[in-house]
């Protein structure tokens, strides 16, 4: 996993609560058995006037010109300001494959839903909760300048706006450690094998049932 | 030793390492896995050169992407059209050869949605821990199990390790007492609390569904409940194991037999809250407050009784709510309507892992025996949970009365819940569905979706639109 530590971008405000992962990633295209190329296809539908299909290229498609993304001014943006409850919805993961694979290495938000969260971590992309006034004055900011960038740092678990205000955040140290070094969590899960087969075998005691073959 | 509630003692029975953080370490029973989530797991796994920690632990069918009609489930994976989905299809296929994980694929009569699958089976048990890459798992805290979504990171972890990296979450019981008035089912409750708390309402809660409404419910109806807790924001919805739990597992096929049997009848005895145990949070219903309900908007909680006003963007006071329903009442096409019964319906859809096992398509059979579906309609579908939820309804001639009324009878799969196969919605059109999400989109671009229980689709089917089942029922 690519690490995250200290990362500055333009921001794109997002003004829409409740974005779901519908919404994020539209169905058809979580046909693909590849992590990457979901990057075309974020926000497929609010994106495009017409119905996206896979393997479509996307290059000549009719643009919905009131949507964020769609705007001159935020083309390369890396920070996604969102409302509350971002992320509701299914547990699909090629919701932060395509906010990565378009080009976005956090998302800030007043709330997330939790699997959409937690998907964010295993992928490099940083979640972070704000206090919806500290949302409020990103997206006020944001807005009135072109080009105004955000600074993200996980080590200091800062959010520095383009006018120089420091909001600080939360985030769990598990997370934050991998994060910040790029580590695969299986990895890590696997140095506590021992710890693994000694809870099997005292629950195969408990409860022989749960670890019968099946038959085919 | 202080007081436990059933998501505590789940916790604390599969708990391998609590780690220093907050963070812990648990162990996974049960993976189901599906053709969606789990391809870029499979070869993760390969790409690092690992193998599954137990195999047993793995439960695999195809469901997102089938086909339903007979014509193309004769020819099995080669009947579906669309190449994307065949290659996702057999890619499930060739990965459980591959890693030697049971599989019920395309021809296999056990084959369909896993959330019925796995009830069905057996291989959900109570006290087990069950995930899989599917927010929807949480249908299976209806057996005293803790279940939940996980995205496809964690199902390669959960594959390679037996274990998730997870953190405990707060404790909320919902409450729904007394008892339901008739042909008011589960799904109208689980959408009454929906509108109660939210969509957001759960986040960071595993919630525990009690009281003598939940209670009184079969294991369809706590399976259709526990199924949607997460469009309440929590990943876990739980019910407390009673006999109706312990009748429904005994005898099905991966079921504990003989002397586990006695052993795991005792155990999960004590798979239910402590009578002094403290929730972070309490939600009380009344079941006699609950009518049939019907989702008016693209949120599951824009949900309103059958017989209210569908409530305006200007009347609300809450920003954020005001500009959410302004967007709702726009895309679902909603002007110069007051009520329900003021849509014209498209299309009916009854199936989906909330709503496809056997008591659904017993109580749909039930409301449209004799009747003819409303000319208007275009088209009315019923998709069975899976190949064995198909051969009972046909035992009882169920196809029969659905067939006769105008409804097309259809092969399992998840179908136009989600419209990732053919069964989808056209833009602009209005669906009375018995499946969970009411997104934009969600069942087929420009799509409108209105969530409603068996009973309710049914009763929408014959007359064209919204209609209170009791009224329909009753001519």
């Amino acid at each position: 996993m690519r690490p995250f530590t200290k990362h500055t971008g333009l921001a794109a405000p997002l003004d829409l609560a409740n974005v779901d992962t519908d919404m994020i990633i539209p169905k058809q295209f979580l046909k693909s058995i590849k992590r990457t190329g979901f990057g075309k296809n974020l926000f497929d539908e609010l994106r495009y006037e017409d119905e996206g299909q896979p393997d479509q290229e996307c290059d000549g498609r009719p643009l919905r010109k009131d949507f964020i993304l769609n705007q001159a001014r935020y083309t390369g943006a890396s920070v996604l300001l969102a409302r509350q409850n971002f992320g509701c919805g299914s547990s699909r993961e090629h919701a932060p494959w395509a906010l990565d694979d378009y080009g976005f290495r956090s998302v800030i938000a007043p709330s997330f839903a939790d699997i959409f969260y937690n998907n964010c971590f295993k992928n490099g992309l940083l979640p972070i909760v704000l206090e919806a006034e500290e949302i409020d004055q990103l997206f006020a900011e944001v807005t009135a300048r072109e080009g105004a960038q955000v600074v993200v740092d996980l080590e200091a678990q800062t959010v520095t706006s383009p006018s120089g205000a420091e909001f600080t955040f939360l985030v769990d140290n598990f997370r934050k450690h991998c994060l910040l070094n790029g580590l695969d969590d299986i990895g890590l899960t696997l140095q506590e094998d021992s710890a693994i087969r000694r809870y099997e075998e005292k629950r195969m005691n408990a409860a022989p049932w749960l670890f019968l073959s099946r038959e085919q | 030793m202080s007081a436990k509630t059933l998501y505590d003692k789940l916790w604390d029975s599969h708990l391998v390492q609590q780690r220093d953080d907050g963070s812990a370490l648990i162990y996974i029973d049960l993976q189901l896995l599906h053709e969606v989530t789990s391809p870029q797991a499979f070869e993760g796994l390969r790409m690092a050169g690992r193998k599954p920690w137990r195999i047993s632990s793995s439960l695999a069918t195809p469901d997102h992407n089938v086909p339903t009609t007979k014509e193309e489930r004769v020819f099995g994976v080669d009947g579906i059209a669309d190449p994307v989905s065949k290659i996702q299809v057999t890619t499930l296929d060739d990965n459980c050869n591959e890693f030697g994980i049971t599989e019920f694929n395309m021809k296999d009569i056990r084959q369909g949605i896993v959330h019925v699958v796995g009830p069905e089976q057996g291989a959900t048990l109570p006290g087990m821990t069950v995930v899989c890459g599917d927010s929807h798992t949480s249908t299976h805290g209806a057996f005293g199990a803790l279940a939940h979504g996980i995205g496809t990171s964690e199902v390669e972890h959960v594959l390679a390790t037996q274990c998730l990296v997870q953190k405990k979450s707060r404790n909320m019981l919902v409450r729904v007492d007394g008892e339901l008035s008739s042909w008011v089912s589960a799904k109208d409750v689980v959408l009454a609390i929906i509108g109660a708390i939210g969509t957001a309402g759960g986040t960071g809660y595993a919630i525990e569904f009690g009281g003598t409404g939940i209670q009184s419910l079969s294991m369809e109806g706590r399976m259709t409940v526990c199924n949607m807790a997460i469009e309440a924001g929590a990943r876990v919805g739980l019910i407390a194991v009673d006999d109706t739990t312990i009748d429904y597992v005994k005898g099905r096929p991966y079921a504990p037999k003989g002397e586990h049997w006695d052993m795991a009848i005792s155990a999960w005895k004590d798979l239910v809250s402590d009578k002094d145990a403290q929730f972070d949070e309490v939600v009380v219903l009344k079941a006699e407050d609950i009518k049939p309900q019907v989702t008016w908007g693209t949120s599951p909680e824009m949900v309103i009784a059958i017989d209210e006003a569908i409530p305006r963007a200007e009347d609300q006071t809450d920003p954020v709510k005001k500009e959410g329903y302004a967007r709702a009442w726009k895309y679902m096409g909603l002007k110069g309507k007051t009520t329900l019964a003021d849509i014209t319906l498209d299309r009916v859809f009854i199936g989906s892992c909330t709503n496809s096992r056997i008591e659904d398509l017993r109580i749909a059979a039930d409301v449209v025996k004799g009747r003819k579906v409303a000319s208007t309609l275009k088209q009315a579908i019923v998709v069975p949970g899976s190949g064995l939820v198909k051969a009972q309804a046909e035992k009882e001639g169920l196809h029969i009365i659905f067939e006769a009324a105008g409804l097309e009878w259809r092969e399992p799969g998840c179908s136009m819940c989600l419209a990732m196969n053919a069964d989808k919605l056209g833009a602009g059109e209005h669906c009375a569905s018995t499946s969970n999400r009411n997104f934009e989109g969600r069942q087929g671009f420009g799509g409108r979706t209105h969530l409603v229980s068996p009973a309710m689709a049914a009763a929408a089917a014959i007359a064209g639109h919204f209609v209170d089942v009791n009224e329909l029922v009753k001519h």
